[in-house]
């Protein structure tokens, strides 16, 4: 009986989690061609898939931007994030209404945002280089030079983030009780020790979900780029998220099998991250 | 901060895989019903913008009753046509017939996803060789084509007389550039195209690198780098903008529409926009370097019939698509989707129904199929680091020699 309301989950999971999981770890485990991939037949492999993508030698700088972007997106997003946090803890006039404007960006369509992104980012008829020009700075090739790709849809991707720190932080510092801030006011503590010693010490555990959460969801960031740079100028900003895409379908012949193996090692990233945050949370509960 | 598409994606592969357990039960069940005779017949195109009252689907079921069978239509984004095309292949539930981008026909041969004419008998003795080429691989076709579309020069009228350039004047790469250099001086911009790092910027850099002599064989011969110098010293200039390199064909256009441009290279899917634009436009074929007009791309789609368990099917699926390629059904197709027809006979009567396609029959009989010349399957392997060549070129990461040498070396060791 126990088992049968538990069939359902098993099932959705099975279906939606395991199937295309295993299916995925096989792709990457055997050479595919289309043809291959129509009638069957494609033969094993093992690691050969991993070892091409490996050898590449746009490997090691789409894994280098990889790690800036997560890197670089979690930072700001999250510095950005509980400065708004705290700044809206403080109540003045309008302060939910202004609260609510900028989870905007959070509740647009992502199509919708990385294009007005790549109108304003856009070389010569951009409204940030014209706004540069106003100040007597040349244009900037936002998008379409290798030096600068990177950095704009970094500064996309942090504006798309920060509702979401925002959110979560500012509900975390919701539950820190008033008393506390009000003993050490009577102590005599200055905003910056009560920030330092009672506000980031006990928004550790939300701080901590929120940063994997972030993690997770920046690793795999795919349409904010696609849609901005491609991935280019010449894989300037492609990322594995990007490359795997590549790979797959981005071009006429699909290359199913490297784009497979580069979808797991994404995969495997986030796991780590997972496994470190367990691990962390498990010695806080031993302390 | 979400993968949006990479979620859909794994979606749709669940869905799959479901389909694929639930298929097991009711297979024997489904493939009953419609035998070799009548019943429904499913049609996939990639034209989405045609909804169920337009002539397109009309003409379908028309198409249909004559053939005893009604036809089940469904319109898919063009880019998703060729995984979903490729998955059904895959399940073994491919439609009965397929309309799709001509340089996907020899990638879904390669999976031997597609009948040839040998066996599905259909008739393309009165095709165009040059568009027929795209469905041709190992002496074998593949598919015939509804309609063809390629790249042309678009130009502002009023800007060339502005500047005092003669539209007529212009014939070769020499005098197209000082047309450039002398809407520049009066202030305005030369030139908009698209060299985005995906299939687009190879196919709008293809009508200059086949207009240099080069060919797709040879990524880095000197003919070869003289067409992507020509790019690269434009936007050097001045006379392309920067943004190019991220343009896409449509932000190009729009650039065009701005009236900021007195060039714009693009297709014939733009004349129905080209009629709203602000400014009135004429259009040139693409000139070669040394003159005359230059082999550009041909575009549009070929009606195929896919692989079927019921062999028995491909007898009506011939009647379908003989009927949808006739020479009346053609030229009305031809006429709303934009094309040029694939049938001389079919083009001369819409050049001279509108003359404004007279520029375009032209550039589609002097068109090259991309994957013809029996590249095939290789087209994607070479294309892919020329797109990238010209990137790197046009962003100033590398000189076209370099690019060029560097796509080359790619090219042939995939």
């Amino acid at each position: 009986m126990a088992w049968g309301f538990l069939a359902p989950t098993v099932v959705y999971l099975l279906a939606f989690y395991a199937y295309p999981l295993y299916r995925n770890v096989e792709l990457s485990l055997r050479e595919y061609t289309v043809r291959s991939f129509v009638q069957g037949g494609a033969p094993f492999a093992g690691l050969d898939n991993y070892r091409t993508v490996l050898t590449d030698p746009a490997f090691w700088p789409t894994l280098a931007h990889t790690l800036v972007f997560t890197g670089a997106s979690l930072v700001f997003q999250f510095t950005i994030g509980m400065a708004l946090a705290l700044f809206f803890r403080q109540h003045f006039p309008l302060s939910g209404t202004l609260r609510a404007l900028i989870l905007v960006p959070w509740l647009l369509p992502l199509i919708v945002s990385a294009s007005t992104w790549s109108w304003l980012l856009n070389s010569d008829s951009g409204l940030v280089n014209a706004a540069l020009g106003v100040v007597g700075i040349d244009p900037v090739n936002w998008l379409t030079s290798p030096t600068w790709s990177l950095t704009s849809v970094i500064i996309a991707n942090v504006w798309i983030g920060i509702p979401f720190n925002l959110v979560v932080l500012y509900s975390g510092l919701q539950a820190i009780p008033v008393e506390v801030y009000e003993a050490s006011a009577l102590d005599g503590a200055s905003g910056w020790q009560r920030f330092w010693s009672i506000t980031f010490p006990l928004l550790r555990p939300v701080s901590a979900i929120t940063l994997l959460l972030g993690l997770i969801y920046t690793l795999k960031v795919f349409d904010i780029i696609w849609i901005m740079t491609r991935g280019g100028p010449t894989g300037s900003s492609a990322t594995l998220a990007t490359w795997s895409y590549r790979l797959g379908f981005g071009n006429m012949l699909p290359e199913f099998g490297p784009g497979a193996a580069v979808g797991n090692l994404l995969i495997v990233m986030a796991l780590i991250a997972g496994l470190v945050y367990i691990r962390s949370q498990r010695r806080q509960y031993q302390r | 901060m979400t993968g949006l598409n990479r979620r859909r994606r794994l979606a749709a592969v669940a869905v799959i895989a479901l389909a694929a357990v639930t298929a097991g039960a009711c297979s024997s069940s489904s493939g009953d019903s419609d035998g070799g005779g009548g019943g429904a017949y499913l049609v996939w195109d990639p034209y989405p913008q045609f909804a169920d009252d337009s002539d397109w689907v009309a003409l379908l079921k028309k198409c249909g009753t004559s053939a005893g069978v009604t036809v089940e239509r469904t319109g898919y984004d063009t880019t998703d046509l060729t995984n979903k095309a490729l998955l059904a292949a895959q399940q073994g539930n491919s439609p009965d017939v397929l309309i799709v981008d001509n340089p996907v026909i020899s990638t879904l041969a390669e999976a031997g996803a597609l009948t040839t004419t040998e066996e599905n008998k259909l008739d393309v003795s009165s095709m165009a060789p040059n568009l027929l080429g795209a469905g041709q691989s190992g002496g074998k076709t593949y598919g015939v084509p509804i309609g063809a579309n390629t790249l042309a020069l678009y130009y502002n009228k009023d800007l060339l007389t502005a500047a005092g350039v003669d539209p007529a004047s212009v014939t070769d790469w020499t005098s197209l550039t000082s047309a450039l250099t002398k809407v520049k001086a009066k202030g305005k911009k030369g030139i908009t195209f698209s060299a985005i790092g995906t299939e687009e910027g190879s196919f709008q850099f293809l009508p200059w690198f086949w207009g240099s002599g080069a060919q797709l064989t040879s990524l880095d011969s000197p003919q070869a780098v003289s067409a992507l110098t020509l790019w690269k010293d434009w936007l050097k200039q001045g006379l392309a903008p920067n943004s190019v390199i991220n343009n896409t064909q449509t932000t190009s256009w729009q650039e065009f529409a701005s009236g900021n441009f007195a060039f714009a290279e693009n297709g014939t899917w733009q004349l129905a926009n080209a009629e709203k634009l602000g400014f009135s436009y004429g259009t040139i074929a693409i000139p070669a370097s040394a003159g005359g007009p230059a082999p550009a791309p041909t575009g549009g789609e070929f009606v195929s019939i896919p692989v079927q368990k019921k062999t028995d099917r491909y007898a009506t699926s011939q009647k379908l698509v003989t009927c949808l390629t006739n020479a009346d059904n053609l030229l009305t197709t031809d006429t709303t989707l934009s094309y040029v027809a694939p049938v001389t006979a079919v083009q001369d009567r819409q050049a001279t129904e509108n003359p404004k396609l007279k520029v375009w029959v032209e550039a589609v009989r002097a068109a090259k199929g991309r994957t013809g010349d029996n590249l095939g399957t290789k087209y994607p392997k070479i294309s892919e680091p020329l797109w990238t060549a010209v990137q790197a070129a046009l962003s100033g990461g590398k000189s076209p020699q370099e690019a060029l040498t560097a796509a080359q070396a790619s090219a042939t060791s995939k």
